[in-house]
Formats: structure tokens, sequence, C-alpha cells
């Protein structure tokens, strides 16, 4: 655990997640490739710098990103990992733009969009198969599960801001792993 | 076109401190000022934007590439992306050093352990809230019903699973 990459590879494996994708689900190709494949980082660290991308502002897996890129290698780690996961897709973006924006209209018709919705009915699947993973691994007693349960459907059902779920559970689940450990 | 770079900057700039919990959360805002404001697009083109950034491989907020585009060729583009990106991760670096310099302490155990099962928790959150933010059909439902599945507890490549979901609302749509 806790090899230390190049930063040669640190670019490579964020550029092959860039590339692969397609629809979202960028928290499950992350984890995949620098958790489960490369074994960069635990899914402890995976999962802290995860909660820390989404406390900062700004797009979370972007974020994932620059975190998993400082702790390997510093500021040029944060740098080779960020644009290696961004320089595809902006170029990909921007190729469909001037297409778009010269046709006038999507890229292709109907079924190209239909092929677009399966994909990012997928990327959702992703993301779920992923927390559905991580929770079978890593929760193994009630309160953990509880705290997971509520986070998910205060936020995922019921709607609630981010920033207040957030607000209230943080403090909870501090002070229930506190006591725990202490018991 | 240098007003319009400015506007850009800021506008994005400001939007990317302000998107707590992830890119998806200044969207409404990112629309009412391009499409209402500063008119650089139609509402339809801003939902067109939308729909192809989210199915391009990279991360979601790559909406902001195509307004800049739009707003102002390759220079708008460049410079929407780096104000959408740059201060937020700027952010996150200060975080992570913060992060990095509380190895082996007790309070950054402590942290790890109670931040495990709320991002677990997100983890779940982020999906069930795309299905709520977007068209879901019969299709669509089953589709992420079974990569899900599958992505939890087979092995199966995702791309295989990508290419699988993409057939299947096609032929349903058919």
């Amino acid at each position: 655990m806790n090899r230390r990459p190049t930063l040669l590879s640190l670019f490579t494996a964020f550029a092959g997640i860039g590339i692969m994708s397609f629809g979202g689900g960028l928290t499950a190709w992350i984890r995949r490739e620098i958790v489960q494949r490369r074994e960069w980082l635990d899914d402890q660290q995976f999962l802290s710098g995860y909660a820390l991308s989404q406390l900062v502002p700004g797009a979370t897996n972007v974020n994932l990103t620059v975190f998993i890129g400082a702790q390997l290698r510093g500021i040029p780690g944060a740098v080779a990992a960020f644009v290696g996961l961004t320089v595809l897709p902006v170029a990909i973006v921007f190729a469909l733009g001037m297409l778009y924006l010269h046709k006038s209209g999507l890229p292709g018709s109907g079924a190209v969009g239909a092929a677009l919705a399966g994909m990012g009915a997928t990327a959702i699947g992703l993301n779920l198969g992923t927390g559905i993973r991580l929770g079978r691994l890593h929760i193994r007693r009630f309160i953990p599960l509880a705290i997971a349960a509520i986070v998910t459907l205060a936020i995922g059902v019921l709607g609630f801001p981010l920033l207040h779920v957030l607000a209230v559970m943080l403090p909870v689940s501090l002070a229930l792993t506190w006591l725990d450990q202490r018991a | 076109m240098i007003v319009t770079l400015l506007q850009l900057a800021l506008l994005f700039g400001g939007l990317s401190l302000l998107a707590f919990g992830g890119g998806t959360s200044v969207l409404p805002d990112m629309q009412r000022v391009t499409v209402d404001s500063y008119h650089w697009l139609t509402g339809a083109q801003f939902l067109d934007f939308f729909a192809i950034s989210r199915a391009s491989p990279g991360p979601g907020s790559l909406i902001v590439v195509l307004i800049g585009q739009k707003a102002a060729g390759l220079a708008g583009a460049l410079v929407a992306f780096l104000a959408m990106f740059v201060p937020s991760s700027l952010l996150l670096y200060v975080a992570a050093l913060v992060w990095h310099r509380a190895a082996h302490t007790a309070w950054r155990a402590l942290l790890e352990h109670a931040l495990a099962p709320v991002a677990i928790g997100l983890t779940l959150a982020s999906g069930l809230a795309l299905i709520r933010g977007t068209e879901h059909g019969w299709a669509q439902y089953a589709v992420t019903a079974a990569a899900t599945l599958a992505f939890a507890f087979t092995d199966l490549h995702p791309l295989a699973l990508l290419a699988g979901g993409a057939a299947l609302v096609l032929v349903a749509g058919h």
C-alpha cells in the first residue's frame, strides 16, 4: 500500500480514467483504478479524500483527483493528475461543441441520443455500485450503517441541501465514532 | 471579446468557489446568468450542452467549456475551463496539505473513521440525485438497476456495462 507512483504514471492513470468515463461515473472509475488496480491508496484514504472533496467547493471528482495527486506526489502530482484527467475530455467536448455549433443541432440523430441516455443511466449505476461495494467492505456495525443510510436518504431521496445534511451528520458521526473508540 | 473573457473568468471563478457538493449544485445559477443575463446562448442550447457534457468522458462540469466556446471561441473555452477548476483546486490543495501533515495524528484517524460512512452515503446519494434530476424512463431505470448490481457484485468491465446499457436503451427506444 502507498507505493509512490511516478508523475508519468499518475498522469497516464488519470488520463485513462478521463477517457473511459463515458456518461459520468467518475468516482467508480477513480476507485477502481487507484485503489483496486494500482493500490496507491487504501479505501480509508480514498473515502476521507472523497469526503474532503465534497466539503471543499468545486467539482467533486476533480477535487478528488487533485487530492490523490497531492497526497502521492505533492504539487507536481496534483497538476499531473488534474491535467491527465481533463486534457482529453476537454478536447473531446470542444470538438463536439464545434460540430454542434456548426451543424446547429445535437451531433447525430435520435439513435445517438438514446445511446447517450443508456450510457448516462449505466454510469449512475456504476456510482451506486461503488457505494454498495464500499459499504459491504467497510460497514460492519449498526451506527456507521445508520449514518450512511441517513445521508443517502436525506440527499438522494428527500433532496435536502448537502450543506445542511453535512452540518448535522458530520458532528454526529464524529461524536459517535469518538464515543465508540473510547468504549 | 476581452470583456466577454473577463465576464467568463469572473462568473465561473465565482461559481467554482460556490459549488458546494459538486459541479451540479451551481447549474441553476449558471443557466440563469449565461442564458438570461448575458444571452450567450438559449435555454434549449444550455440543455443540449448539458447532455453533451454529461455523456462525454470526464467531469460533468465540462459544460463550462461549451459555454465559453459559444461565448468567445477557443479563448473563451480555455478561460471558462481554468476559471471553473483552478480556484477550487487550489482550495482543495490547501485542505490536502493540512490532511497530509496530520498523518498519524489521533484527530486524523478519528476523522477518517467518522468520514467513511458519510462518504459512502454521499456516493449513493449522488447516484440517486442524478436519477431524480434527469428524465428516467423505465428502460433507464432497468439499466441503472442492472448496472448497479453488475458493478457491485461482479467483475465485469465498466466499458462492457456502458456498451450494454447504451444498446439496451437504443433497442428499447425502437
